[in-house]
């Protein structure tokens, strides 16, 4: 299992394997992803107080769970290329940027959506709403920083390191937010809040959540050869890949 | 003969850099200036209504000196890097963070506390009652080191970028908002009679987590882009 | 002079964009050796040099110092090291003698007394001028002064003589060979003719 593991380091091997799994994990996604909204859609009862519109939730919540999920990661690969200079993780920290912020986005649009036929405006100023749109900017930054500085090796190290300080940074600046919501709210419970969930809702959710997960896999799997050819364009086991 | 002792060194840069802060006075005094500019303008933009700008001086204030502090980040690194003197000191027998945390503090003495002096001044400018006056000189006291020096990680980290500035206010600006809610609040639960002790323990414990951590992420921050 | 190797350069390997600069680099360098680095310009003799100072990593292999890797030994490394890069490392704003101060304030510094290391670069009336004010030789003359200021074993040199007439690189040529008789080392770029004709130097050609 080790051996497997360690192989998944070399850079033909990942690319080898990461394209044997690609057609399973399509497929795999596909299916939770029509079981999922089949099940928030048609399944599920309509919300007592909200109606129909609050089905969005299902798409808001997964993506609001994998934009927090994806950055862990993102810090995770920033300790291993600092510690260990692992270059798969370099690539697969650089890959998960764009799909988090994607990901960051969709909640924060699906959250605006929501909104608007609940409170009749596109945007409120709810503590997790603000929080997802703070940590759009902390992606937004490491995208940033890793196209302005010009070498490539230099730009995922310096990454790395903003990746491990926004982390440290997400708590608090959840905790801040959620303090500073709380203050101007009064004793209203705040907007998304659910008291607790029925097993009807909860069950097409987490299909939701693991259909994203699987997409998260999927999108980065082909953004990692993409990049790791790019990258190793000169090596050997490339150049024999493209004469095959 | 053997080499200055780790407080000796620290001193010493420090002296040197506000040595170099007082031999370049104009660059420094232009942060301060664009506070000024900043706060005089919201009375401009929204109409001098006394009590509306009683009511918003806190948040005003906080925002002017957030993007003051943001100015002037460049000037940490900028002239270390331009002239090969950050190669020097990375270079330097002392351990780098301790080194970046004594430009941090010449940074703060020359940029964060004029802002600190000036801000009762624009505080009565705008109309805020004496006692937030009070909370809102001890958060400026309290919140602009750590401007600096979580700002110091962010400059580190864009060195020698040509478009470093554009950068870095996106790379900053969400790890500001910590402080600046927690400062903001407290001031305005000052103008209310209320208890500040909450907002202000927040900020003390950022300042000490920014104090403990920075300079170790930007001494390695500063590593990398210098590689 | 022993036979000590200090300097071991193992499989060194450094890429730029898609470059390879050089690769497969190994060398010994032994005390009161220089080691001279040609190669045309771009061919990356800065990037070895600064591969060497701990400054920047290599793509691949390692460099040691007494047989033990420099990204381990860190400080202890940097500390017998003295660098003068292509920017001279000093500051304008502060005087000649405010910067030798630093110089020993941020290493460990030798018995050399400022004013005396002032006096025989020839800079002993600029003690008190701004950096500022001084011409081009005058600062590259200030900027290698660090060499003596501080005790260190190996010096790093990138094209020093860069703005120095030639009795000041005399001067310096001379102060090389002591520094290698005092079982110092050198590594030195430079485009210039070297005339240390009594030294035991190793040329590395990045060319090929």
């Amino acid at each position: 299992m080790f051996l497997w593991f360690h192989k998944l380091g070399s850079p033909p091997h990942f690319y080898r394997i990461a394209g044997n799994w690609l057609p399973w994990l399509g497929t795999i996604f596909l299916l939770l992803l029509v079981a999922g909204v089949y099940g928030g859609l048609v399944l599920a009862p309509p919300d007592y107080q909200q109606g129909d519109s609050y089905r969005i939730i299902f798409i808001h919540v997964p993506s609001a769970w994998m934009s927090l999920f994806i950055y862990m990661v993102m810090a995770a690969c920033g300790v291993v290329i600092l510690v260990w200079r692992m270059k798969i993780a370099e690539i697969v920290l650089i890959s998960s940027a764009p799909i988090g912020a994607s990901f960051t986005f969709l909640a924060l649009a699906t959250g605006s959506l929501w909104g608007k036929p609940m409170w009749g405006t596109w945007w409120v100023w709810d503590a997790r709403l603000t929080s997802e749109l703070i940590l759009l900017f902390l992606y937004l930054g490491v995208i940033g920083l890793h196209g302005a500085i010009e070498d490539k090796r230099v730009a995922t190290r310096a990454i790395a390191i903003l990746a491990i300080v926004g982390m440290v940074n997400i708590p608090i600046i959840h905790y801040s937010v959620e303090w500073w919501n709380s203050l101007h709210q009064g004793a209203t419970v705040t907007k998304f809040d659910k008291p607790s969930i029925h097993w009807s809702m909860l069950i097409p959710l987490l299909l939701m959540a693991l259909a994203f997960q699987v997409y998260y896999l999927l999108a980065l799997f082909q953004s990692c050869r993409a990049e790791l050819l790019q990258r190793e364009r000169n090596s050997k086991w490339v150049e024999e890949l493209i004469a095959k | 003969m053997t080499r200055l002792s780790l407080s000796q060194a620290f001193i010493y840069l420090l002296r040197r850099d506000l040595t170099l802060a007082f031999r370049n006075r104009a660059e420094f005094a232009n942060p301060l200036l664009f506070f000024i500019m900043v706060v005089t303008l919201f009375p401009l933009a929204i109409g001098a209504v006394p009590e509306l700008l009683a009511r918003i001086a806190p948040g005003i204030i906080w925002v002017a000196a957030l993007l003051a502090a943001m100015l002037s980040l460049e000037s940490i690194f900028r002239s270390d890097f331009d002239d090969g003197s950050l190669d020097q000191l990375l270079m330097s027998a002392h351990p780098m963070p301790l080194l970046v945390l004594a430009k941090v503090c010449a940074h703060w003495l020359v940029t964060g506390f004029p802002l600190l002096i000036i801000s009762p001044i624009l505080a009565e400018m705008l109309g805020m009652p004496q006692q937030a006056q009070g909370v809102l000189f001890l958060t400026i006291l309290i919140g602009t080191p750590v401007l600096s020096l979580v700002g110091s990680i962010g400059v580190a980290l864009t060195v020698g970028l040509p478009k470093g500035g554009i950068i870095l206010s996106i790379l900053v600006l969400p790890l500001y908002v910590p402080v600046l809610i927690f400062a903001a609040s407290a001031i305005e639960a000052a103008a209310g009679g209320l208890d500040v002790s909450a907002q202000i323990y927040m900020l003390l414990a950022f300042l000490f987590l920014a104090l403990s951590l920075s300079p170790v992420a930007a001494a390695a921050a500063l590593k990398i882009s210098m590689s | 002079m022993s036979d000590t190797n200090l300097l071991q350069i193992d499989n060194l390997a450094c890429i730029r964009d898609d470059r390879v600069l050089f690769e497969h680099l190994n060398l010994l360098l032994a005390a009161g050796q220089m080691l001279l680095v040609e190669g045309a310009n771009g061919s990356g003799k800065t990037s070895l040099l600064r591969i060497l100072t701990g400054l920047k990593l290599a793509d691949e292999g390692e460099v040691l110092w007494q047989g033990k890797p420099i990204d381990q030994l860190a400080a202890d490394y940097t500390e017998q090291v003295s660098y003068v890069g292509h920017h001279d490392g000093v500051k304008r704003e502060l005087s000649c003698l405010e910067n030798l101060r630093l110089v020993q304030a941020m290493g460990k510094p030798s018995g050399v007394e400022l004013d005396d290391a002032l006096d025989r670069f020839g800079l002993y009336r600029y003690g008190d001028t701004l950096v500022s004010n001084l011409s081009a030789g005058q600062k590259r003359r200030l900027a290698l002064s660090r060499l003596i200021v501080t005790e260190s074993q190996l010096w790093i040199l990138d094209e020093p003589f860069t703005s120095l007439d030639k009795n000041s690189m005399a001067g310096f040529e001379r102060m090389f060979e002591q520094h290698l008789a005092e079982q110092g080392v050198i590594v030195m770029t430079s485009h210039h003719d070297i005339g240390m004709v009594n030294a035991d130097i190793q040329r590395l050609d990045l060319s090929q």
